[in-house]
């Protein structure tokens, strides 16, 4: 396996690791108990994902365990983009975000089902599949809350427009991207942007809220391993039992 | 014969999460494959991605295997080639679900849109006067949804596709 698509796995696990964190951050406290169970169980099937992805840079590439990956690996070596790593804030913001990510996340393996790359193009497949409730759930809210009175209009419109120039960053090169392209592992992150666009601009409408302005400037920096302040007292968080007992079984 | 016992014994294993439905009936077991007159290889896959009981139903098959086929050699092995749909489900899997008080999954032939899991027949009272409240429930398998005939909510069974 090319360091390209090294590095293109481990951003893709990474985000769905990160982001499988946040949403658990969620559990008991949700604005009501579906919302609790819909989160949490977007957090397992992230979570999961991220360790299928893990494991085939351990199985493929000789890299470490899914697990050392997860909770050993030095923080300054993460990927994700920094809309995943960010505070789960509102309700608001943490659907708009969950809408803007799952699109893009349902597109990028749509794609992946023709990767030259065959572990990928396999697990694609079961991932799309599971993925479709995340992004029904994210759509039938925003549809619903964009739709409802005007607070909650309002607060939609702020929710997306905040979220907007990270999910952007969603697509921001890394090194190796050429490679990915060339040896057919995966189409790139622009063409992933633009079927991206085509996709959410209807719901967004549909939504009654106004698209934000396409020029605004995308937040990069987390594919290049930098991060937000945000990040590293999340992962100290995330890592505290596995640092405290290394060896801790359940 | 060999694989006809092996498939009896897992036809009583139950799914933790589940426990209406064996195995067998979640269309979780890939092959029985004897390997001699006394070794046995049974493939296996997991329902969704990031199913935490995966290794523990394993373990399980392969316990009760070893326990009632004293004298002969289990294997449980995870197949990645293939993956698990809800198509998978048996016909007496869907009868055992609604007896549980859990909407069998309806046939999936495309990829799943909402409009498929709109007036899902209430296991209850058999309405379908019915809406999805969420697409999500108490374990990753499952939805919840309202029956508005009998003013009470259940859950499904969720349809899920794989490509």
């Amino acid at each position: 396996m090319n360091q390209g698509t090294i590095n293109f796995i481990f951003k893709t696990a990474d985000d769905s690791f990160i982001f499988g964190h946040r949403n658990s951050e969620w559990t008991g406290l949700g604005p009501f108990i579906e919302e609790d169970i819909a989160f949490a169980s977007m957090a397992q099937d992230k979570i999961g994902h991220a360790w299928v992805l893990y494991k085939m840079l351990n199985e493929h590439a000789g890299l470490e365990d899914a697990e050392k990956l997860a909770f050993y690996r030095d923080i300054n070596d993460f990927r994700n983009a920094h809309l995943v790593e960010l505070p789960n804030g509102e309700y608001d913001f943490s659907l708009l975000r969950h809408f803007l990510f799952d699109e893009a996340e349902f597109l990028r393996y749509d794609l992946l089902l023709n990767s030259s790359f065959a572990p990928l193009a396999h697990m694609a497949k079961k991932f799309k599949g599971e993925l479709k409730y995340h992004t029904m759930h994210a759509e039938s809210f925003m549809i619903q809350l964009g739709q409802g009175s005007e607070e909650s209009n309002t607060r939609m419109q702020k929710a997306l427009d905040a979220a907007f120039p990270y999910a952007l960053g969603l697509f921001e090169s890394y090194e190796g991207e050429s490679e990915v392209i060339a040896e057919g592992v995966f189409p790139g992150e622009e063409v992933l942007k633009a079927k991206w666009l085509e996709r959410i601009t209807p719901i967004i409408a549909q939504a009654n809220l106004k698209m934000p302005d396409l020029n605004v400037k995308p937040i990069f920096g987390g594919r290049q391993k930098q991060h937000t302040e945000h990040f590293a007292p999340m992962m100290h968080e995330m890592r505290e039992v596995s640092s405290t007992d290394p060896n801790a079984t359940w | 014969m060999l694989e006809e016992r092996v498939k009896e014994i897992l036809s009583a294993i139950y799914d933790p999460e589940i426990p209406a439905l064996s195995v067998i009936d979640l269309g979780m077991i890939t092959a029985i494959v004897p390997q001699s007159e006394n070794a046995v290889v049974v493939h296996m896959i997991p329902t969704y991605a990031a199913c935490p009981a995966t290794s523990f139903i394993q373990k399980m098959i392969k316990e009760q295997l070893q326990e009632k086929l004293a004298d002969i050699h289990c294997e449980v092995v995870v197949d990645t080639d293939i993956h698990w749909n809800t198509n998978r489900i048996s016909e007496l899997g869907k009868q055992r679900l609604k007896e549980a008080g859990i909407a069998p999954p309806p046939k999936v032939t495309a990829e799943v849109d909402r409009e498929m899991l709109l007036g899902v027949p209430c296991p209850r009272c058999g309405g379908v006067n019915t809406f999805l409240q969420i697409p999500f429930g108490y374990t990753l398998c499952r939805a919840i949804h309202f029956c508005k005939d009998c003013n009470q909510a259940f859950e499904q069974f969720k349809p899920v596709a794989n490509d």
